[in-house]
């Protein structure tokens, strides 16, 4: 009986996912077209509705181009590895109402584990191709991955902390409840808890390799970086991996900030919390299109700058902040003790390391000789 | 239960092996990456639930990036090793490595305190782990602190370029 | 064989594996390589202790074993360093052509 339920808890969370990807594809299309002015997708269905489906038997029926030169074994590998590890991640979202599949001790310590497989997985794609841009973009991806790592780890920390959990259910659980009888408890309306909610937004969009981070793959210099040389089905495998992980930042900033299921109102708690959840989720998808719409891509040394000279430093000054929030019990003093420390910080690293007049220039260590 | 242990060793020993013996560097650092997650699936099969994930978290994700990293850094032409496959040194070599496989062997083998089968230890959870760690292990663990620090400050050191004479990094260290 | 024997064994070949690979092979980065599965091999064995003898000491082998990854990681990023400094001083990673002591 509990494998059926398990069977069917699986069907549905990969049934929303997959359809979220179809459906996020195309409302990235509509929504960069209509920002930039123009129509997007029109032709298939109504208003183009059924471009996704179109999209998905061009991909499948298209040749599947492989260089004569590449490694065969690991650039058929490559995609699977890529995707697996992404799917791996939904498993352990708290999606909260009984929808949740595992409730791991070591939740964010398993999600961390398996989302870095996938750095091996674009270094493998790279490397197969035997092509120069996709060696550069692997390489890229992988420095830019390994770099925002540090912060990322050291934000997710922080409710960890206050949660004395790394459980991801207990940590929803933690911010269950409402202040004043409105306001609800999630992390993300305490001042570590912005901070963190923002600094987690930006490294997760630079993990899954999203503008304004998206230079491994930037057209203008590197062609399409670690994905040049693929075509038809692995491609489509590599954008489903990229999405997935998309999808599975934004559930964790769900659960770890914004509340997992929670309602935002005490009147609205006859929602069923999965709900609540995918609510959540799909807005922070929107953001991260919305996003890609607006900012510009990045250089490469000033990528390298934003994330060692101001997320690092941030991140630490953030779990410190923390700290003094949760030993302050809350309350206005923590208000003013913990903001007034990031607020100080935010602006010492806007004014000293980010501004300063050398940072911005180009610096070459290895590409001299 | 055991099925399970004996599978995930057979599969860390065909890893260990492709990496010593494959003479292509990546398909190395590959094989390499997959017995780190092998011996991990053994920690997580073996109870140790936290290590486990830490060593995939660890090796897979940062250590075997880093050695292809590396690899991509170095040696992007000449991947292949090349050579004698029986060289004096090679031979000697694995005669050291069977010398002392065998005395390991030989000692496990014939150690009486060794038969026991597998107990299972009192129970770990996170919380106590938490506990452990910063009480009991509270010095280890800023010795690890400052270790990690300095291994870092050292390998940002080592891996920057040493600045050339009169040019413009130079002269921002005189500042 | 006892189950313990058994994977003390796979451990001693682990161990035997990277050793073989920092003795014969010519790449600084495979002495590197087998010098990590040697370190494992040596985390391996203290989980599989602290599995067998875990009831006088519930947590030692264990942590011990967490401190090893975390010192392993250390070395491996210096060593690593040190190979990039090493290939940019002498263009090659082969340990036979870093044979001067004044370069």
């Amino acid at each position: 009986m509990w494998l059926v339920i398990i069977q069917l808890k699986i069907g549905i969370i990969l049934t929303f996912f997959s359809l979220l990807f179809a459906v996020a594809s195309l409302a990235e299309r509509k929504i960069l077209a209509r920002i930039q002015n123009r129509r997007g997708p029109n032709r298939v269905g109504p208003c183009g509705l059924f471009q996704p489906i179109a999209d998905g038997i061009k991909m499948l029926i298209k040749e599947d181009v492989v260089p004569r030169k590449a490694d065969r074994a690991l650039h058929f590998l490559a995609p699977i590895v890529m995707v697996a590890p992404m799917v791996l991640l939904f498993g352990i979202l708290p999606y909260g109402g009984g929808l949740t599949l595992v409730d791991l001790e070591v939740g964010l310590l398993f999600f961390f584990a398996v989302s870095s497989v996938s750095e091996l997985a674009v270094f493998m794609a790279g490397w197969s191709s035997a092509n120069k841009y996709s060696v550069f973009g692997a390489m890229r991806a992988i420095a830019q991955m390994v770099s925002y790592e540090v912060p990322l780890v050291l934000v997710a920390i922080t409710p960890v902390m206050v949660a004395g959990s790394l459980s991801l259910v207990h940590m929803v659980e933690d911010q269950a409840g409402y202040a004043i009888g409105v306001i609800p408890n999630w992390f993300v309306l305490t001042p570590w808890g912005i901070v963190g909610f923002l600094l987690l937004f930006v490294t997760s969009l630079a993990e899954a390799n999203r503008t304004p981070f998206d230079l491994p793959e930037g057209e203008s210099e590197l062609v399409a970086g670690h994905l040049t040389e693929y075509s038809g089905f692995k491609y489509a495998l590599f954008f489903m991996g990229e999405y997935f992980g998309i999808f599975a930042g934004s559930g964790l900033a769900v659960a770890l900030f914004l509340g997992g299921g929670g309602a935002p109102l005490p009147l609205l708690q006859w929602i069923p919390p999965y709900l609540w959840f995918f609510v959540k989720l799909v807005v922070l998808v929107g953001i991260v299109i919305w996003v890609r719409a607006s900012l510009p891509r990045m250089r490469i040394d000033q990528l390298m700058d934003l994330c060692w000279k101001g997320l690092v430093p941030l991140a630490f000054v953030n779990l410190i902040a923390a700290a003094i929030w949760h030993y302050s019990g809350g309350g206005w003093q923590g208000w003013i003790l913990a903001g007034g420390l990031l607020v100080g910080a935010y602006l010492m690293l806007n004014r000293v390391v980010l501004r300063s007049r050398c940072s911005w220039e180009r610096k070459y260590y290895l590409a001299k000789s | 239960m055991n099925v399970v242990l004996f599978i995930i060793a057979a599969l860390i020993l065909v890893g260990a092996l492709a990496t010593v013996c494959v003479r292509n560097l990546v398909y190395c650092a590959l094989s390499l990456a997959a017995t780190f997650a092998a011996l991990g699936m053994l920690y997580l099969a073996l109870g140790a639930e936290f290590i486990g994930w830490v060593q995939i978290l660890v090796y897979v994700g940062a250590v075997a990036v880093l050695i292809v990293f590396v690899i991509l850094l170095t040696a992007p032409d000449r991947m292949r090793s090349v050579g004698p496959l029986f060289s004096r040194s090679r031979i000697l070599g694995v005669g050291v490595s069977l010398g002392v496989f065998g005395t390991i062997a030989y000692a496990v083998h014939k150690s009486g305190s060794l038969k026991g089968s597998l107990s299972m230890p009192a129970e770990t959870d996170m919380q106590s782990i938490g506990e452990e760690l910063l009480s009991s292990y509270l010095v280890p663990l800023e010795a690890t602190g400052v270790l990690l620090t300095v291994a870092l400050i050292g390998a940002v050191l080592f891996a920057r370029e040493e600045p050339v004479e009169g040019s413009e990094e130079s002269q921002e260290s005189k500042d | 064989m006892s189950t313990l024997q058994v994977l003390l064994t796979v451990s001693a070949l682990l161990f035997c594996l990277g050793l073989t690979a920092a003795l014969t092979r010519r790449s600084v980065i495979m002495i590197l390589i087998g010098i990590e599965l040697m370190l494992n091999a040596a985390n391996l064995n203290f989980i599989v202790f602290w599995r067998a003898h875990g009831d006088s000491d519930p947590s030692g082998g264990f942590m011990f074993a967490l401190f090893g990854i975390a010192v392993a990681a250390a070395e491996a990023a210096v060593g690593l360093a040190l190979i990039l400094l090493v290939y940019r001083h002498y263009r090659s990673t082969r340990s036979e052509d870093l044979n001067k002591l004044k370069g």
